[in-house]
């Protein structure tokens, strides 16, 4: 019994793995070929009708096909047809835009709210309002300002990650503790220094926790954005293969979402860990 | 009194009360320290002493009244008033050489970074942290905190140095260690201190003048002791001294009894003329700093215990 806690996680999680791996191929397998038919019934239907096949890909239809998007991750055969690389790429860029602007937007912002007890009483029933609409919501409005559904999508991108970002920030400088603000001030450090030196490092870790909300939820957003705005992205290319019936290609998309916004979430948490102090 | 060097004049705190009216925490407070003096106010809780010192610091500012340090009001905090606040208060994402580095910093913001590392390591030393400069708070036991904090302090070479019950949250070992250390650079170093605390013993063997007060709401200052104990008294033998037990029973029935019952046993108590207590004959005398000689003192006794 000297395998570690972590190993053994590792096995649990491995065997649960290839049971599910398992159930899904038992389940997706072909049944037994219908007898009488039609044959230009069974012609335009395909091997899901004439040999039972489920209209659902088994696990081996999508590692192959998986196999072949990684082969060839950015090819571009016009505007229908582009490798997940691209797609995945505009999405990041989408999404990394839309959350810059919120950063710089929602930063300084909270920095302000949490300051200032007068800012934030006057701000606070316009963040109560504007913070639990649907980012989606403001599609039509931004694409009839804007006129561009790019940018459009990065406005989407922006709204929905400033809130959380603006939020943690107001409360973490607001916590900062009374006695670190007193050091500051004993040693008469000026409001922009103290601001900088000491209330910045203290809100840190609540600031970066808001980030990571925001990215979460801003990758979350960002598929259900492309679907609207169309052309280019991974909820593009979502909707696009579910336009051409390719379950596999949606279920390819679902898995590298997941992926691409665990990475992310990993990146903000190390961040995280970067400015966290112990006390 | 000759040399003012802190002068509080007639401050009040009053907070608003319930019923439209306002609270006084204390009110026409009157204290005066020389320069090179250590002071320690003890108190029952909520008699304001921490409002006096945050008013002092800058910290706080008084309903009523003003504070004069040098010949000057004080307006808001200053580089000349250091704090040391009971819970250290060391910014944890900095070293301990960061964070005196940050109070250096504070004060001569135009020092190259070797000088004020110089100058920084200097006050590091002094505390006897030489070693532990680049750890983090946390990795530094209750002591060790509260001696950064001491640094902090003394490294901008303030003019005042305010404690906050500085050591209430030590064990007992580790407050008597800085408790010799605190007593020793401000001996060696003539710093005018000013102390919170409610550890008699504490206010004893640090104190030059110990500052009574009642208890609040309308606390006052009641009585200045002065300690009678020699300026080099040490902490092993304190308590062999004649006048401790008398000094101690004095502070303490004043904590216990008096301190409840000060304002309706004391009608005629003027403020601005607070009694001196000096300690050491057979019985409490009260008297003017003036009129006490030191051949006096000398000749008192045990017979000081014998106080009713």
């Amino acid at each position: 019994m000297t395998a570690s806690l972590r190993f053994r996680a590792a096995i649990v999680s491995i065997a649960l793995f290839v049971a599910f791996l398992g159930i899904w191929h038992i389940a997706t397998r072909g049944a037994a070929p219908v007898a009488s038919m039609n044959p230009e019934y069974a012609k335009l239907m395909g091997l899901t009708a004439t040999q039972g096949k489920s209209a659902m890909p088994g696990p081996l239809d999508v590692g192959a096909k998986l196999w072949e998007h990684l082969k060839r991750p950015f090819y571009d055969n016009g505007p229908n047809d582009k490798g997940l690389g691209i797609q995945l790429g505009y999405s990041i860029a989408r999404v990394g835009l839309g959350y810059f602007l919120a950063v710089i937007v929602a930063i300084p912002l909270g920095f302000l709210i949490g300051m200032s007890p007068l800012i934030n009483r006057a701000l606070d029933p316009f963040i109560q309002i504007l913070k639990p609409i649907s980012p989606l919501a403001w599609m039509p409005l931004a694409l009839y300002t804007i006129k561009d559904s790019g940018l459009s999508a990065i406005f989407v991108i922006f709204i929905c990650s400033v809130w959380p970002m603006l939020l943690n920030t107001a409360f973490g400088v607001a916590a900062v503790r009374k006695e670190w603000i007193n050091v500051a001030r004993t040693l008469e450090v000026g409001t922009l220094r103290r601001a900088f030196t000491v209330i910045l490092p203290a809100a840190a870790p609540t600031i970066l926790t808001g980030m990571r909300i925001s990215i979460g939820i801003a990758w979350l957003v960002i598929v259900a954005a492309e679907m609207l705005v169309g052309g280019t992205g991974i909820g593009y290319f979502v909707w696009n293969e579910w336009n051409n019936l390719s379950i596999t290609n949606v279920i390819i998309a679902i898995l590298l979402i997941g992926i691409v916004g665990m990475l992310l979430d990993q990146i903000l948490a190390r961040f995280t860990r970067m400015v966290t102090f112990p006390e | 009194m000759t040399d003012k060097f802190i002068s509080i004049e007639g401050i009040a705190k009053r907070y608003p009360g319930a019923a439209g009216g306002a609270t006084a925490v204390f009110e026409n407070l009157w204290l005066s320290m020389e320069r090179g003096e250590f002071g320690c106010v003890i108190g029952h809780s909520g008699c304001g002493k921490t409002t006096v010192l945050n008013i002092l610091a800058g910290l706080d500012t008084p309903s009523e009244g003003t504070v004069i340090v040098d010949g000057q009001a004080i307006e808001g905090t200053s580089l000349d008033r250091a704090v040391i606040f009971q819970s250290h208060a060391l910014l944890p994402w900095l070293t301990v050489l960061g964070n005196v580095i940050y109070a250096v910093k504070s004060k001569w913001r135009g020092w190259d970074r070797a000088k004020v590392r110089a100058h920084a390591q200097t006050f590091i030393d002094l505390v006897g942290l030489t070693g532990s400069e680049h750890k983090r708070p946390s990795e530094l036991s209750g002591g060790m905190k509260q001696r950064v904090g001491i640094a902090r302090a003394l490294s901008i070479t303030p003019k005042i140095m305010l404690m906050d019950e500085p050591f209430s949250a030590l064990d007992a070992l580790t407050r008597g260690t800085l408790q010799d250390e605190v007593r020793r650079i401000c001996l060696e170093t003539g710093q005018t201190a000013f102390m919170i605390t409610h550890d008699v013993d504490e206010a004893i063997y640090l104190a030059d003048k110990i500052f009574l007060m009642t208890n609040g709401p309308g606390a006052v200052l009641a009585e200045i002791v002065e300690n009678p104990l020699p300026r080099d008294r040490g902490r092993i033998d304190l308590h062999r001294h004649p006048y401790y037990y008398a000094l101690r029973n004095h502070i303490v029935d004043f904590l216990v009894s008096r301190s409840k019952s000060f304002a309706t046993d004391t009608p005629g108590h003027d403020p601005r003329n607070v009694p001196v207590v000096r300690i050491g004959k057979p019985e409490l005398s009260i008297a003017s700093v003036s009129d006490v000689t030191h051949d006096e003192l000398k000749q008192a006794s045990w017979q000081g215990l014998s106080r009713p």
